[in-house]
């Protein structure tokens, strides 16, 4: 019930897409999943933005939303409402495509099971975000602590310094060309 | 002698507690800022305990991090390898057999019971009752023991391997446990008479630290800070996993939303886990602990995987973003009290400074585990 609510408007969030791209969209996650052996598969483009419904039995999780840096707020806006709670925010390094991805992990206290992923990438050299911490006040220290561990700077935080390093680190130690 | 310090009707001045305070459990520090004896606002300060579990995880192939989950939660260890043993069972497709995944139930509840009675007389003292202490510690003790024999270690268990576990549980421990199961209730029971109707203890809990529906989310709280604020959540039974549809028990939720009904919420679990822990003793199926074919190297295609698990402290959450290699591109340890600590800061706003160490008691803080 829920899950199709949000999917929608989530989906609204991505005015016309092409059925065409939605078709490779779909396509290209089975593929991935059918590849999953072979390794390192062609990769081409990074997956474009929009909504992907995920096998839950398999991935953990029901909705998977790649979103543009700009979009972030309205998505986590429409999750709100929908009064989802806030799971964890975290990083992952893809230095390959120079690009840093932002995951938001939301789910929900009722027994409607919905876990829906946002996920939305930025430029490995100015990675900027905007902050959520005005929707969901708890994202406060997940966003510091992606902050410590790849250098993601979240726009508009309230108060941006080192949380679980030290007060004066300088390094990122998540980031994949760290070097201890 | 120094002069003593006079404050002007308006100023405050700001009170450090910890990072070595017996309150805080731990090294936590928390900056007041004292109005006399009010608080008008705190800071947080984690990481003093901070290893980066989470670059060892990127470091380490799968089977090499199974013994750092442990060291993230020293009380209620085993529900954390759980978490993370179900997420790369899950990825790589390995089969588990029904009896490792009772047995596993079994250890994750009797953990959970030792991490409760843990938690209540630390909870106890930091009020001021020193005995219940020595009690809960005695109880935990048989746990302990029975825990050992078969896992090999008191407190850092590194019991669970991919596709089961090390060892097979044996009759002495099926014996135990069941010995074990009506002490402890004799033990609650106990408890009951001599903390809970204590009217010293009610009055001091009563209505401290009001936490409302809305600020669990906005936080993300789980475990006994969201259940006793009304909110019907527990991993266990919204998000079934593992053979937990199996068994019949209760979430106990309270709507207090005060730091007793966090209290309540506690001690009406282990009830709950003593009653999973009987019905998978009698359920318990013969068969294998490991699978025929266990996978020596652990490769899970491509793709990024989450699983939630209830722990003693809440939903624990493993995010595994895998590559194919043998090793996981990243691995991220959503730990459930850094959620239910990091909601301290807002709500101590305004509270006697004594109501906010009873506050951060009812939290069930484990320091290494907030910093990981």
């Amino acid at each position: 019930m829920i899950a199709e609510t949000t999917l929608k408007a989530l989906q609204a969030l991505f005015p016309e897409p092409p059925p065409s791209e939605t078709d490779t969209d779909v396509s290209d996650v089975t593929e991935e999943i059918a590849q999953e052996d072979k390794k390192s598969p062609p990769k081409e483009a990074p997956r474009p933005n929009g909504v992907v419904e995920r096998d839950y039995s398999v991935h953990g999780y029901h909705i998977d939303a790649q979103v543009d840096p700009d979009q972030l707020l309205e998505a986590v806006d429409i999750l709100d409402k929908a009064e989802f709670f806030i799971e964890t925010i975290t990083g992952v390094d893809w230095i390959k495509e120079n690009q840093f991805e932002v995951i938001y992990d939301f789910s929900r206290y009722d027994f409607d099971l919905c876990r829906v992923v946002i996920r939305t990438r930025v430029s490995r050299d100015e990675p900027v975000v905007p902050t959520i911490t005005d929707i969901y006040a708890g994202a406060n220290w997940h966003e510091r602590e992606t902050h410590d561990f790849f250098g993601i700077k979240f726009d508009g935080h309230p108060h941006l310094v080192p949380l679980l390093l030290p007060e004066d680190a300088d390094f990122h130690p998540l980031r994949k060309d760290f070097k201890a | 002698m120094s002069k003593p310090i006079k404050l002007g009707p308006d100023e405050t001045f700001v009170l450090n507690v910890g990072p070595q305070h017996p309150a805080t459990h731990g090294v936590l520090r928390v900056k007041m800022r004292m109005d006399g004896e009010y608080i008008v606002d705190a800071e947080t300060v984690i990481g003093y305990i901070h290893r980066m579990h989470e670059k060892m995880g990127e470091l380490k192939t799968y089977p090499q991090f199974l013994m750092n989950l442990s060291r993230m939660d020293y009380l209620g260890a085993v529900g954390y390898s759980h978490g993370h043993i179900l997420c790369v069972e899950k990825a790589a497709g390995i089969e588990v057999p029904e009896r490792a995944e009772y047995i596993r139930v079994i250890m994750v509840e009797l953990n959970r019971i030792a991490s409760h009675l843990f938690w209540f007389g630390a909870f106890v003292m930091d009020l001021g009752g020193f005995s219940p202490l020595m009690y809960a510690l005695q109880d935990r003790e048989h746990i302990l023991d029975m825990m050992e024999k078969v896992t090999g270690s008191r407190l850092t268990y590194c019991y669970f391997r991919f596709g089961g576990l090390f060892n097979d549980i044996d009759d002495e421990f099926i014996e135990a446990a069941r010995r074990f199961i009506p002490r402890m209730r004799k033990s609650l029971d106990k408890y009951d008479k001599l903390v809970t109707g204590n009217i010293i203890f009610r009055k001091r809990l009563e209505g401290n630290a009001y936490l409302s529906k809305e600020t669990c989310r906005k936080y993300g709280a789980s475990s006994a800070v969201a259940r006793g604020s009304g909110i019907n959540f527990d991993v266990r039974r919204n998000e079934p996993y593992s053979v937990y549809p199996e068994f019949d028990f209760d979430i106990p939720v309270f709507h207090e939303c005060d730091s007793l009904a966090r209290y309540n919420v506690r001690m009406a679990e282990i009830e709950q886990s003593l009653r999973i822990v009987e019905q998978a003793l009698d359920k318990l199926p013969d068969g294998p602990i490991m699978p025929k074919k266990a996978p020596k190297i652990i490769k899970p295609p491509a793709g990024d995987y989450y699983q939630a698990v209830e722990t003693a402290r809440g939903s624990f959450g493993v995010r595994l973003v895998s590559d194919g290699g043998k090793t996981p591109y990243r691995m991220k340890l959503r730990s459930p009290t850094y959620s239910n600590m990091h909601l301290f800061d807002e709500t101590c706003k305004g509270m006697l400074i004594m109501d906010a160490l009873a506050f951060m008691g009812s939290l069930d803080l484990v320091i290494p585990e907030i910093d990981r």
